[in-house]
């Protein structure tokens, strides 16, 4: 009696480990059906485009019955190692192709800016680059020392490995181990109400999202950058510096369902999804 | 024939109860291992690449540079822990005794249905407040304003209906008799309720210190939105700080490969952190609160 119900136990506990761990592998999803007319489109990489490609997929499901569409996250990278080596249908990026990346076919399907942000009450009108620099290394501290009223700068960053660190970054030329911040945020949302709160703050958000909240009269107001107007339409014809585009890339040509499902991406039906994501319309 | 029907039937049905017990027991249990199994299995990849010993001797928290620091962090947990329990024990203790010995019955009620709840209000909800009314507040006494003390309030807080609910239970527990004895004693109510009522009740306090310390330590979202979740020892109670927690859900959506891994050693830490409380809090309940 005793010992039988040791062992039903036992395998009872091994029974679902083993299924759970079935459930983890997500690599096994992708290497099926190759002959038959295609019903399933597998898209990985840039976990900035996964959910906005996720919504889109959501929508082209709901009006292609029997179509699955499989998004998965795992970086930029991984968008491009997939797509070349075909383990995914598209890769999602969310940057300019590199140069040598060029034998990938890009479809950009949206385009992300990037803006510094202050409390409507701080004077302070535009930085330049290396006041901004300055300020995120720590050797400007207080808003006098670039133009404000007196008050101790409060420095807003971002997690780190968030798409929108690496933006801001790499265009400032920061390393992130540099930065001196006081708060470290989230998502977007996030950073807009702390610097809505502090008058003496400092923070970058995606400008969508920004523009957004400006709208809705949350006290903040966006920057210039390198004198450019940080607009939703000025990143959309390509002058505002800190952008980027969100790309689908595939390794040849995309036809049937991988062709059908970019062109749907890029077209004005998903265009309100575009837009609900905080993401920037590209023009046609 | 009858009677030994009826007796076989019962036992028949008895086996059963006792084997869905069984089961249901040994599901509770698998479950607490499974999420220690999976924890273990997402931490190897990194554990193999970098080693235990750099979680806690790297120069800083920046994994997608390779630097893998966990020591500030878990800093950050524990002072904001203690800092909440150091609080909110006391208010919560002695809230229950108003509400038992001192209130009168019907806002003993009303009292005891408003700390219930604040029991359910959603994190998420004191979190925006402590955003918007808390943090701009020790903004203008001491800037930045996201701090320790604003997430040791929070949490002092949230945590409160826990203990104060639990001992306001365990103190209601306590046998007639007792107070009947002090009474024929002629304590007063305040020497009763200090030399009879608590050391009677000591279990119950002792379960609710557990279970609130647990919340504290698992707290993220209201700790996420008013600590600013710099990665730093903490100087004063002014200085921000990051939590174990709150580092796994600021950074998980973004992380891949190590990075991500290294996620899952801060979620194994935390779940040490657990296990070592629970271990304490057996040690210190042998035989000195059951008695």
């Amino acid at each position: 009696m005793k010992s039988s119900a040791i062992i039903v136990s036992l395998a009872m506990g091994l029974a679902t480990c083993l299924y759970l761990q079935g459930c983890s592998s997500p690599q096994q999803t992708t290497n099926n059906n190759v002959s038959k007319p295609q019903t399933k489109l597998v898209l990985t990489g840039s976990s900035t485009v996964a959910p906005l490609a996720a919504e889109i997929g959501k929508r082209f499901e709901s009006s292609h019955p029997g179509v699955r569409i499989d998004v998965q996250s795992g970086g930029s990278s991984r968008g491009i190692t997939d797509a070349r080596q075909g383990v995914a249908d598209v890769g999602m990026v969310s940057r300019a192709l590199k140069p040598d990346e060029k034998d990938l076919k890009a479809f950009t399907i949206a385009r992300d800016g990037v803006t510094v942000i202050l409390h409507k009450d701080n004077p302070v009108k535009s930085l330049t680059d290396k006041q901004v620099v300055d300020i995120y290394t720590g050797k400007v501290t207080n808003w006098q020392q670039v133009g404000g009223k007196t008050g101790t700068i409060t420095v807003v960053n971002k997690a780190e490995g968030r798409s929108t660190l690496e933006l801001f970054t790499h265009y400032f030329k920061l390393k992130n181990t540099d930065i001196k911040a006081q708060v470290v945020i989230g998502d977007n949302e996030q950073g807009i109400k702390t610097v809505a709160g502090n008058p003496n703050a400092i923070g970058y958000v995606s400008i969508g999202s920004a523009e957004n909240s400006e709208a809705n009269k949350v006290p903040i107001k966006l920057l210039p950058v390198n004198g450019i107007a940080a607009t939703t339409a000025n990143v959309q014809n390509n002058t505002f510096p800190i952008a980027r585009p969100l790309n689908l890339v595939t390794k040849t040509q995309p036809q049937g369902l991988a062709k059908e499902f970019i062109d749907y991406a890029q077209s004005q039906q998903v265009s309100d999804i575009v837009k609900q994501q905080n993401f920037v319309l590209v023009s046609k | 024939m009858l009677n030994s029907k009826t007796l076989s039937s019962s036992r028949n049905s008895d086996l059963w109860l006792i084997w869905i017990l069984r089961v249901s027991g040994l599901m509770a249990g698998a479950i607490a291992l499974l999420i220690i199994f999976f924890l273990i299995v997402e931490s190897l990849p990194v554990l193999q690449h970098v080693g235990i010993t750099r979680f806690f001797s790297d120069s800083s928290w920046n994994p997608t540079a390779g630097f893998y620091n966990l020591i500030p962090m878990l800093w950050g947990t524990l002072l904001a822990m203690f800092g909440s329990v150091l609080i909110a024990t006391p208010i919560g203790i002695l809230s229950a005794v108003f509400c038992q010995f001192y209130a009168p019955p019907t806002l003993a009620k009303i009292y005891r249905r408003l700390i219930e709840l604040l029991a359910g209000i959603p994190s998420v909800v004191y979190g925006f407040w402590g955003l918007v009314v808390l943090v701009p507040l020790i903004g203008k006494l001491h800037p930045p304003g996201p701090s320790l003390l604003a997430g040791i309030a929070i949490l002092t807080i949230m945590i409160l209906p826990t203990i104060a609910l639990v001992a306001d239970a365990s103190l209601a527990k306590v046998p007639l008799s007792y107070h009947q004895g002090a009474a024929a004693l002629g304590l007063s109510r305040w020497a009763t309720i200090s030399n009879v009522i608590f050391p009677a009740a000591k279990s119950g306090l002792f379960t609710g210190m557990i279970l609130e310390t647990g919340r504290a330590i698992g707290e993220t979202m209201a700790i996420l939105m008013v600590c600013g979740n710099v990665v730093q020892i903490p100087k004063s109670l002014f200085d921000p700080i990051r939590t174990l927690t709150a580092n796994i859900a600021l950074e998980m959506a973004y992380a891949t490969g190590d990075h991500r891994s290294a996620l899952f050693v801060s979620g194994l830490v935390l779940m040490g952190l657990i296990v070592f409380l629970v271990a304490v809090a057996e040690v210190i309940s042998q035989g000195k609160i059951y008695e």
